[in-house]
């Protein structure tokens, strides 16, 4: 049960502002914002979600730079308000297409419209983009999306993807396309985060897939489908460490530790046949999410060398070689790595002919940077870059630096090997054949190489 | 910044001060009101979201409240939701002008659409005027029986709210009764949770006056209740269900065979994407299984899984807040997560409030097994450029060392802490190294040929340094420089900003005294001098005590400020486990990610309507003055070296062990400036005269402002220390001002002792 809702600006400023219970005070919104911005006089250096200022719990989420807030002064689930203010954040994109600070202000009627189907008094009535349809009548204003950042990790097919219709993901569900009719058409993601820590040598350390398999559809009629994933999917390990990789090499299957699934989805022939069936509402939403620590193949090898040349001096040659299919581009690569915290010049030196890189040195912070377009399968690009220091290193250099940490999208590939064989739309008529979207991406979630 | 642009007009600047945009406004709608020319609900709409969006910037626009209302004639459902939302806002504050809404919101309460009666009974509901309310109990009660369901789901919140704003007319309308009959009949699912929620608040509030409430209360979780709502579980959207779960987890089954019913219907609320159901789900299979030790255990190996999942999918905060729980069950049954460490290491992005979470883990899983990969792990975060998770980190490879049996290979890491070279490792490690060494002694030989390496010049932080500083005392036998060291030190006794480790410096030099004393003699007096003249009331009291224990008996002293330690084996937990439990009892709440349990952070008229249990709403009430005070303890025990804290009470009790037998002493300046030479009076001769000592003890500001100061006036020859002194200012102050007098009249009597 919550007290209040409210969403911020970066800036603070009240863009929506709900009060259901008047229990808390008005100015809470202020209180809150402060609080988040002079964190770091308490030594921290981002506010918590979840605190409490005198006897008020304030709750927030950020999305796409935006604070979503809620406050209440009783006891109640964390988890179920930090995820209300996400599933809220997800319907009023549902509406308005896109979501951000221009398209809110833009459409605070609306907002204000859904805001109030959705909570009574503090208590949770739906967040179903489906149910609230008809309680909903105000008409989105639609704003553009062309020069907006993305909010869903569905936006990211926006980037290197030429094959998608760009608009489609960031289509409003009730709002008509221009021709006045709605095309059918859904689309099945599925989403990778991948996390891995080399050792100094190059050997795995950790790794962890942590996947979605996200639909959003715009089907009249909400038909029935099914999604068919690998026959030889397995879930769970019985019983045996989950960090055990020699049960699952070799054998070819993809093994899950574990998964959820969305509320809509029936499993009745889940372990015979491995597919999901379900009525997909409209809208966003992930259909399941599954873990993965069965070892795979990383995409990308990371070799770092640090060398001291001389009294004041040291040179980093960082290697990245991307061992996937030369058909598969890599995008938006940043490599980075804390340098000693004495170093004052970094100069770079790229591979000859190299196109589409940058390099920098965060004096603020004394980190390396280097950032690619793109990698396509199969190469390799190389960074070198001389180090100057104010003051003698104490002993091991290697000790001040690092890690290399790598951040990376990577459509159409999946690491897991997890695929949806076919996506099959219940419905009776012959001509009926909306267009079925399926993609792949790959993203680093952690990506690191001890040195 | 601008609201909501809807800036056709105001030239002024992008934010309104209000006044002339509201008396704008007010004509404009005035114009809008009477007219029915075609496309005129656009204008209004226009001007409506005008007003909407100042007053969401927070601008008072009460007063266009009449215009509002009466454009609110139309059939344009936007606009009248708008009027809705702009009424419910003002309706509290301008309770006179409320009454003009009730006629039309009473009308539309019979409209033929259910979207605009449910709409208007719940605008009706929410005007928060306690004068109104005659006028709710009718369309409420025809709400009640409407038969569409999103009217009656309306309406079913809409007693609530009249609960709220006058608990008796809701009560003698009969409310919780319709509700409860539609709360176990109703097709609906919404309507039924709705009625759960209404009825859970009110019946708590009126569990206080009325037995009948509390008893309806108790109904709630009656068997009937709770088995009628769990073969319906799968209609309620995830967040009834929620709802029901916290209910069914208050649910005491009669047999174990209830219980497994119970959760094999549930079993599969652990795979739902939504983190709060599967939280919900844990909650009620963990109270459920309590008794039965066995089964609980594989409750936490079923809920691992799913658990660990829900971390690593979803936003960051709502990770965080499954995080948070995972970390209570990790904390509560460590040997079940022991082999999960990996799912613990921290990465690279995670924030930082995150990462401590991760560490305590880590920290508590650590076993025989796994002890050396995660001390491994840990090591690389020190290295990190992130410092407060370096040191965290740091911090933890200390707390696994000392519940460990094995600690070589931890020693060696710590040591090589000390050798890296960055002040904040340095001194994160030292105060490690501290701790360890007092739980095990047997490694000092190791620990002080590295901490003796280390210049004290490179340690700064006061806790650093006052554990270095303690090491020199405490080892100085083995520490060939020590008394040097503490020479140096001492010298720099001006330049010391921490009172703390001027305390620890004064001990330390003692204690190399006793061991060294030829080599210490000269510092001890520099040090007592320094101390004796130092403005902090600690450092000078402690000098002060020091000083007049060697002079009464050295021997004495080296056994209070010296005496054999003995092995720490367990170092103080800075949570109770009464406490610990609590917040177990409140899984699936806030208390988990505070840490806290509710009462400690929730006002008492908000505690009510949720605790559910009257057993355990009073008992937390009841208890909490005891309460209270133990987790403040547990906080400053916490934040406090925990040596520090023990060595300090050594001393208090020796201060009031024996009192009696000691004088004052005076301290000669020349004598300090000359040789440095202790000058001790004699105890004999203090004992002759009594009164002196006093007003000496006054003169050198024995105690006075410090808590147990001694009475001068009531003191009798020998000096007790009176636990209860009170010496108001008025009174200090005119005890001082005699002081010169006094002192003039003593006999000051004084010898050098040359103790060695």
């Amino acid at each position: 049960m919550i007290s209040q809702f409210f969403v911020l600006s970066q800036r603070g400023d009240n863009i929506v502002f709900r009060d259901y219970r008047g229990e808390v005070q008005k100015g809470s919104a202020e209180i809150f914002f402060r609080k988040v911005k002079f964190w770091k006089d308490d030594g921290e250096e981002e506010a918590p979600p979840v605190f409490n200022v005198d006897g008020v719990n304030y709750f927030h989420v950020k999305v796409v730079g935006l604070l979503f807030v809620a406050t209440t002064r009783v006891n109640v689930s964390p988890s179920l308000v930090l995820e209300l203010l996400q599933r809220i954040a997800r319907v009023i994109k549902d509406y308005l297409g896109v979501l951000n600070e221009d398209s809110l202000r833009k459409n605070f009627v609306l907002v204000y419209e859904l805001l109030d189907e959705v909570i009574d008094f503090g208590y949770v009535q739906t967040t179903s983009t489906e149910v609230l349809k008809s309680y909903v009548f105000n008409e989105p204003i639609v704003v553009d999306a062309a020069r907006l950042q993305p909010l869903s990790p569905a936006a990211i097919f926006m980037q290197g993807t030429k094959r998608m219709p760009g608009t489609a993901v960031t289509k409003s569900v009730v709002a008509n396309e221009p021709g006045g009719r709605k095309r059918e058409e859904i689309f099945v993601d599925i989403i990778e985060k991948i996390s891995v820590t080399f050792s100094s040598s190059g050997y795995i350390l950790t790794s962890e897939i942590d996947g979605t398999i996200q639909m959003k559809s715009y089907l009249t009629g909400n038909p029935e489908i099914r999604l068919a994933l690998n026959d030889d999917l397995l879930i769970g390990k019985g019983g045996r460490s989950i960090y055990d990789y020699r049960s699952s090499t070799g054998s070819g299957a993809v093994v899950l530790d574990d998964c959820n699934f969305h509320e809509s989805v029936r499993l009745d022939s889940f372990d015979v046949d491995r597919t999901l069936s379900l009525v997909p509402p409209d809208g966003e939403f992930p259909v399941m999410n599954y873990r993965m620590t069965q070892e795979f193949k990383p995409p990308f090898r990371i070799n770092t060398l640090v060398e001291e040349a001389g009294a004041l001096k040291a040179e980093v040659i960082i290697k990245i070689s991307a061992e996937f299919s030369a058909s598969i581009t890599a995008n938006t690569i940043v490599v980075e790595m804390p340098l000693p915290k004495y170093t004052t010049r970094v100069s770079f030196g790229l591979e000859p002919g190299a196109v589409g890189q940058r390099t920098d040195f965060k004096e603020a912070n004394r980190r390396l940077e280097w950032g690619l377009k793109k990698i396509v399968g199969g190469s390799e690009h190389t960074l070198r870059a001389k180090l100057t220091f104010s003051q003698e290193s104490h002993g091991n250099i290697t000790k001040e630096v690092g890690p290399v940490n790598m951040t990376f999208t990577i459509p159409m590939y999946n690491a897991s090997k997890l695929q949806v064989k076919y996506l099959q739309i219940a419905k009776k008529s012959s001509t009926y054949n909306p267009y079925r979207w399926v993609r792949y991406v790959t993203q680093a979630n952690s990506y690191v190489a001890r040195i | 910044m601008a609201p909501p642009a809807q800036a056709h007009r105001s030239p002024s600047p992008s934010q309104p001060s209000g006044k002339g945009e509201v008396s704008d406004l007010k004509s404009q709608l005035r114009q809008l009101a009477g007219s029915r020319a075609p496309g005129i609900d656009d204008s209004k709409r226009e001007l409506f979201k005008k007003v909407i969006s100042y007053m969401t910037i927070g601008i008072d626009v009460s007063a266009v409240f009449g215009e509002m209302v009466m454009c609110s004639a139309t059939s344009d459902i936007v606009l009248k939701k708008m009027c809705y939302l702009y009424v419910g806002n003002y309706a509290k504050v301008n309770p006179d002008l409320a009454l003009l809404t009730i006629n039309f919101l009473q009308r539309d309460c019979k409209d033929e659409d259910p979207m605009i009666r449910g709409l208007a009974l719940r605008s009706l509901c929410s005007l928060r005027v306690a004068n109104l309310v005659e006028y709710l109990v009718g369309p409420l009660g025809l709400g009640l029986k409407d038969n569409n369901s999103y009217v009656r789901t309306v309406a079913v919140i809409g007693v609530l709210k009249l609960y709220h704003i006058s608990a008796p007319t809701c009560i003698d309308a009969d409310f919780p009764p319709t509700l409860k009959h539609l709360m176990l009949n109703d097709p609906d699912p919404q309507v039924v949770a709705n009625c759960l929620s209404a009825l859970q608040e009110i019946w708590s509030l009126e569990a206080s006056t009325s037995e009948e409430a509390s008893r309806e209360r108790e109904a709630l979780i009656s068997k009937p209740v709770i088995y009628y709502l769990l073969n319906r579980i799968k209609e309620f959207s995830e967040w009834a269900q929620c709802l029901v779960l916290e209910l069914v987890a208050k649910y005491v089954p009669l047999d174990s065979n209830e219980i497994f019913d119970i959760m094999n219907l549930l079993e599969d609320r652990l795979q739902h994407a939504n983190g709060a159901v599967v939280l919900s789900t844990i909650k009620v299979f963990l109270h459920l299984t309590l008794s039965m030790t066995d089964v609980h255990q594989q409750v936490y190996e079923r809920i691992k899984a799913p658990l660990l999942t829900l971390v690593s999918s979803g936003s960051p905060e709502q990770s965080y807040a499954v995080l948070s729980h995972l970390h209570i069950l990790v904390m509560r049954a460590p040997f079940i997560f022991a082999s999960d460490y990996k799912h613990f290491y921290c990465q690279y992005n995670e924030p930082s409030y995150v990462k401590k979470l991760k560490l305590e883990m880590l920290t508590a899983v650590a076993n025989e097994s796994n002890t050396y990969e995660i001390v491994t792990e840990l090591c690389e975060y020190a290295a990190n450029v992130d410092i407060p998770i370096a040191r965290e980190s740091i911090r933890a490879v200390g707390k696994i060392a000392l519940q460990q049996y094995d600690v070589n290979a931890i020693v060696d890491r710590l040591l090589q802490f000390l050798e890296m070279e960055k002040d904040y490792v340095t001194a994160e490690a030292l105060v490690l190294v501290k701790d360890l060494l007092r739980k095990y002694p047997q490694w000092s030989h190791d620990c002080i040929a590295v901490v003796g390496s280390i210049s004290s010049q490179n340690v700064q932080e006061p806790k650093a340094k006052a554990a270095l500083i303690w090491m020199l005392g405490e080892y100085s036998q083995d520490m060939q420089d020590a008394p040097y060291i503490l020479e140096s030190l001492t010298e720099n006794w001006e330049e010391e900003p921490s009172a703390e480790v001027r305390l620890h410096l004064l001990t330390a030099v003692m204690k190399c005294f006793f061991k060294r004393p030829p080599e210490t003699q000269k510092v001890l007096g520099a040090a007592l001098a320094a101390g004796l003249a130092d403005f902090h009331q600690d450092v000078h009291d402690r000098a002060l005590f020091y000083h007049r224990l060697l002079q009464y008996n050295v021997s004495v002293a080296e056994r209070v400020v010296n005496p054999p330690k003995q092995a720490v084996s367990v170092f103080a937990d800075t949570q109770s486990s009464e406490i610990k439990d609590r917040i177990f009892d409140e899984f699936n709440s806030l208390s988990v990610v505070y840490q806290k349990p509710s009462y400690m952070f929730t006002d008492k008229d908000y505690r009510g309507p949720f605790e559910f249990s009257d057993e355990l709403g009073n008992l937390s009430i009841a208890a909490e003055s005891a309460d209270n005070v133990v987790p403040a303890q547990g906080v400053e025990a916490n934040d406090k070296d925990l040596l520090l804290s023990t060595s300090e009470k050594e001393e208090i009790r020796g201060a009031t062990f024996n009192v009696s037998g000691y004088s004052a002493p005076l301290y000669d300046s020349s004598a300090a400036s000359v040789q440095s030479e202790l000058a001790i009076i004699s105890s004999t001769s203090a004992g002759s005269a009594p009164s002196s000592s006093l007003a000496i003890d006054d003169l050198l500001g024995l105690g006075l402002s410090a808590a147990p100061a001694p009475e001068p006036a009531s003191v009798p020859p020998s000096l007790k220390l009176n636990s209860k002194a009170i010496l108001d200012p008025g009174t200090f102050q005119q005890k001082w001002r005699q002081l010169p007098i006094s002192l003039s009249q003593v006999y000051l009597p004084f010898l050098t002792l040359i103790l060695f």
